[in-house]
């Protein structure tokens, strides 16, 4: 079966205490049948209108402050002519008919969510609004041609019957084959700045993420985990927590020793009281400096997984006017969302219950039946609002739900596993330290001749079910996007880049923007480099190189234009830019930089022109670039998790820095509404920045710092 | 002990050195106040004693005594706070989690100081960190507040 019975459908609303809905029937025989290829999808499974008028919007991805819950809520409501102030949203359950329509398995991640939904959201609207103008055209005995939908409430011009009115008789229709979608001249809705539908219970503190899961009888477990990554359990002794008040369970897991209480300060103090002896394994050596040096040696070879190769780099390279070669290279970095991991599950006969707040449900649900042993239909996930995601909470292992069933399933009681800080910060899944070594060749008029390119970096997708799709002849794509498919590299006839991806046990995921959080750093710096090497201005020097990619010249040059580029900047401050595609947007940033006296580099503002196609909701994309590049200064100025003697050493916010209000740069967003095919807005502001920051720096002191965080000596 | 907790008194059963917000999570259900570091780095658990901002994870309970705590869920009955109602306005919240300690810090600042200056702003909120980043709005929404609170009060 596909997708959702009415029963489930009606005993979620219920459940939700929001009152009984009627949801739109799709005849049982089709349901049965699942969707052929390329058909409409089941609007059934995606909006609930109720007799009040209120429409329920069931979201296939997640909410984790990218702003889907107003944004996929537009594109039906946009069709389906609602009356935006009854529009309802809720996450949908983890089912099959959810899944990403590009990815095949539900899920939340790679800044894909609008354009991958713009015609299943948009569709579902348009049908439902068929489906109820032809309600009120049976009613009326009338041609639904001669009617007209708007604000929720269809009329003839003479009678009106609003959508709460016709939802009983709409839902006994059969939904239409084909629907026409509106003509972008014709939108309402979308294109307009559109404040948020989750801020009312998110100030007010009514929003529900998956810290606050309560229920009579749930326990608070936390878990001890093993120091050093890849380390294993040797022996515990819990007599001195199961005299702690509230301990009631302390259980071995695959991932450490498991404390289970009535609450979690209970189980803080009594996992604070276990004693435990771990056999640290391969990992203990580990030490982020040596492991720096290695890749730079690995970078200085010849070697490595070719990437791309053109023409002969190293001969272009030897009869280069001017050579210019610099590394740059990136730590590990923790994802650190505000709301630590945690994950609730009940385990009741063959049924697994989850509560979290997740990237990944089809994933999960996966790992969780398999634990569990029970059919992965059988595994229900309740997503909550998730408390920041940035790629953390998308885990091909599905860590923190694993273990959270791991827990479950060992002590036979419904339990929350929480995650403390420190827990977060030496967890593991960290964005992966990359070292990329480039040279660079100029010939006449410092045009760009040659390039060779080193990278090194461990693969994200190494040893993961997605290794087969995404990792090609040793390869991993998000190693190298950004580096590969750089328009600059286009133009130069001899170029080689090549990939090694060493592995060891530190465990890494994707981190907002992925891999371009270190391609654009140092393909941008790089260029940046060259400009000053050529004596020309790093706005015209760019443009030059992109001249057949006209988007990235607009947005360049919009940006260089918003920010007063060629202007003198304020007393002791100068300017640098970057310009980076990632996620299928184009992001120029001009960044506007001092120095204190202590040698911090301060932001005072970030001028950015965007280039996503189409805007849904200025209002959000101007949101997610302010901040993608505050999660990206975080990255620049601050943050670095580094190894020594196999230990994070850093553990909570007081090392593990990340940026604060007074660093906050005033970012100015024009959105450009070029009309190419729709990308992304989630991540691709994250990534420039470094490099727009970096670039600023050099102007101002002439030192070039290729490391991240920025720190000038 | 007993705690004045958003105008009502609560008969709580705790330990003395419990923080207060596991105190007001996991015995009050008051789930508003969020866990986000466990030592007073981030201002997610931010709550009001007698009026002043303070960080509840690492505030004992039984150091709280007869002061009157007031949490997220107790500045206003319905959202109508001048800085919820500036938060709304501005559409500062992402993911949301950070943001009952922004606005209730944010809440005690404009109570002291009714107009404050950029500068301010950044002294009174540079403990609550937003991984989401929503710091600019936040800078517009505490201004757009204070003048909020200037009209009622005319």
């Amino acid at each position: 079966m596909n997708g959702l019975s009415r029963r489930d459908l009606l005993r979620s609303s219920l459940l939700s205490g929001a009152g009984l809905f009627i949801a739109f029937h799709v005849p049982g025989k089709a349901r049965a049948a699942g969707p052929p290829p390329k058909a409409l999808p089941d609007p059934n499974a995606f909006v609930r209108v109720g007799p009040d008028g209120a429409v329920t919007v069931l979201l296939a991805h997640s909410e984790m402050g990218q702003g889907v819950w107003t944004t996929l809520a537009m594109l039906i409501a946009e069709e389906m002519e609602c009356d935006w102030s009854k529009i309802r949203v809720e996450h949908a359950p983890a089912a099959p008919i959810y899944a990403h329509p590009a990815f095949g398995m539900q899920m939340t991640g790679g800044s894909t969510s609008t354009w991958s939904e713009f015609d299943r959201y948009r569709t579902v609207g348009a049908m439902a609004r068929d489906m109820l103008v032809r309600a009120a055209a049976a009613k009326w005995r009338t041609d639904p041609k001669k009617l007209t939908a708007a604000n929720g409430v269809v009329t003839d011009g003479r009678r009106k019957a609003s959508y709460g009115d016709l939802a009983q008789a709409a839902q006994a229709l059969s939904p239409p084959k084909t629907v026409a979608l509106k003509d972008k001249k014709d939108w309402k809705i979308l294109g307009k700045p559109t404040r948020r539908l989750d801020t009312p219970e998110k100030i007010t503190g009514k929003a529900q993420f998956g810290m606050d899961i309560q229920f009579p009888g749930l326990r608070t477990a936390l878990i001890a985990r093993a120091p050093v990554f890849g380390g294993t359990l040797k022996s515990f002794d819990a007599s001195n927590t199961m005299t702690v008040p509230g301990v009631e369970a302390v259980v071995k897991v695959p991932s450490g020793v498991a404390v289970v209480a009535s609450d979690y300060w209970s189980a803080k103090q009594g996992r604070d009281a276990l004693k435990i002896e771990w056999d640290d394994g391969p990992g203990a050596g580990l030490d982020t400096n040596v492991l720096l040096a290695n890749y730079r040696g690995q970078a200085k070879g010849t070697g490595g997984a070719v990437v791309g190769t053109k023409g002969d780099a190293d001969a272009a390279l030897a009869t280069a006017k001017k050579r210019i070669e610099a590394e740059y290279d990136v730590p590990y970095l923790a994802h650190a969302p505000m709301e630590p991991l945690n994950c609730t599950v009940k385990l009741e006969g063959n049924r697994c219950e989850i509560w979290t707040g997740t990237q990944f449900q089809t994933n999960d649900q996966t790992i969780a039946a398999k634990i569990a042993g029970v059919p992965q239909e059988h595994v229900t996930i309740h997503t909550a609002f998730l408390g920041g995601g940035f790629g953390r909470r998308a885990n091909p292992r599905s860590d923190f739900v694993a273990e959270a069933v791991q827990v479950a399933k060992a002590t036979g009681v419904p339990v929350k596993v929480v995650w403390t800080r420190e827990d977060d910060i030496r967890g593991g899944y960290y964005r992966p330290m990359f070292l990329h070594r480039i040279e660079a060749g100029l010939g006449e008029d410092g045009k760009l001749v040659a390039w060779r390119h080193q990278i090194v970096g461990q693969s994200i997708l190494a040893d993961t079910p997605f290794e087969k799709f995404m990792v090609k002849d040793g390869v991993d794509a998000t190693s190298v996007e950004g580096v590969n498919d750089s328009p600059y590299l286009a133009s130069v006839d001899a170029r080689r880049i090549a990939l090694h991806s060493p592995k060891n046990q530190v465990p890494v995921l994707w981190w907002r923007s992925v891999g371009n959080t270190h391609t654009a750093f140092a393909m941008e710096s790089m260029i940046d480099e060259l400009a000053w090497a050529a004596e020309k201005d790093p706005v015209e020097y760019r443009a030059a190189l992109l001249t057949a990619s006209p988007r990235h010249l607009r947005a360049l040059q919009l940006a260089a234009e918003k920010a007063g580029w060629g202007s003198k900047p304020p007393e002791g401050r100068a300017r640098g830019v970057a310009v980076h595609e990632s996620f299928g947007s184009i992001i120029a940033e001009v960044a506007e930089v001092s120095v204190d006296a202590d040698k911090s580099i301060r932001v005072h503002k970030v001028t950015c022109a965007v280039d996503c196609g189409t805007a849904v909701n200025p209002l959000g994309i101007e949101a997610q670039v302010q901040g993608a590049i505050a999660y990206g200064l975080s990255a620049v100025l601050h943050s670095e998790l580094t190894l020594k003697d196999g230990r994070v050493e850093q553990s909570n916010f007081h090392d593990y820095r990340v940026l604060r209000l007074p660093d906050m740069p005033q970012v100015e967003v024009h959105v450009i509404e070029s009309g190419a095919k729709m990308g992304g807005i989630g991540e691709p502001a994250t990534a420039p920045v470094s490099a727009a920051v970096a670039n600023a720096v050099y102007a101002l002191t002439r030192q070039r710092l290729r490391s991240l965080p920025l720190r000038l000596v | 002990m007993k705690l004045h907790v958003n105008g009502s008194v609560h008969e709580v059963h705790a330990p003395d050195d419990m923080p207060l917000l596991w105190v007001l999570r996991d015995r009050l259900n008051l789930t508003g106040v969020k866990f986000g570091c466990g030592m007073a780095q981030c201002g997610a658990c931010t709550v009001h004693l007698d009026g002043r901002a303070v960080r509840s994870c690492v505030t004992p309970v039984s150091a709280v005594g007869g002061r009157k705590i007031t949490t997220i869920e107790g500045l206003s009955a319905d959202g109508s706070h001048p800085v919820q109602q500036a938060w709304t306005e501005i559409d500062v919240v992402q993911c949301g989690y950070c943001q009952s300690g922004q606005i209730m810090s944010a809440a005690a600042l404009l109570a002291e100081n009714p107009s404050p200056s950029d500068a301010d702003i950044d002294i009174a909120l540079a403990g609550n960190i937003c991984r989401c980043g929503t710091y600019q709005r936040i800078r517009e929404a505490v201004h757009r507040a204070a003048a909020l609170n200037k009209r009622v009060q005319r």
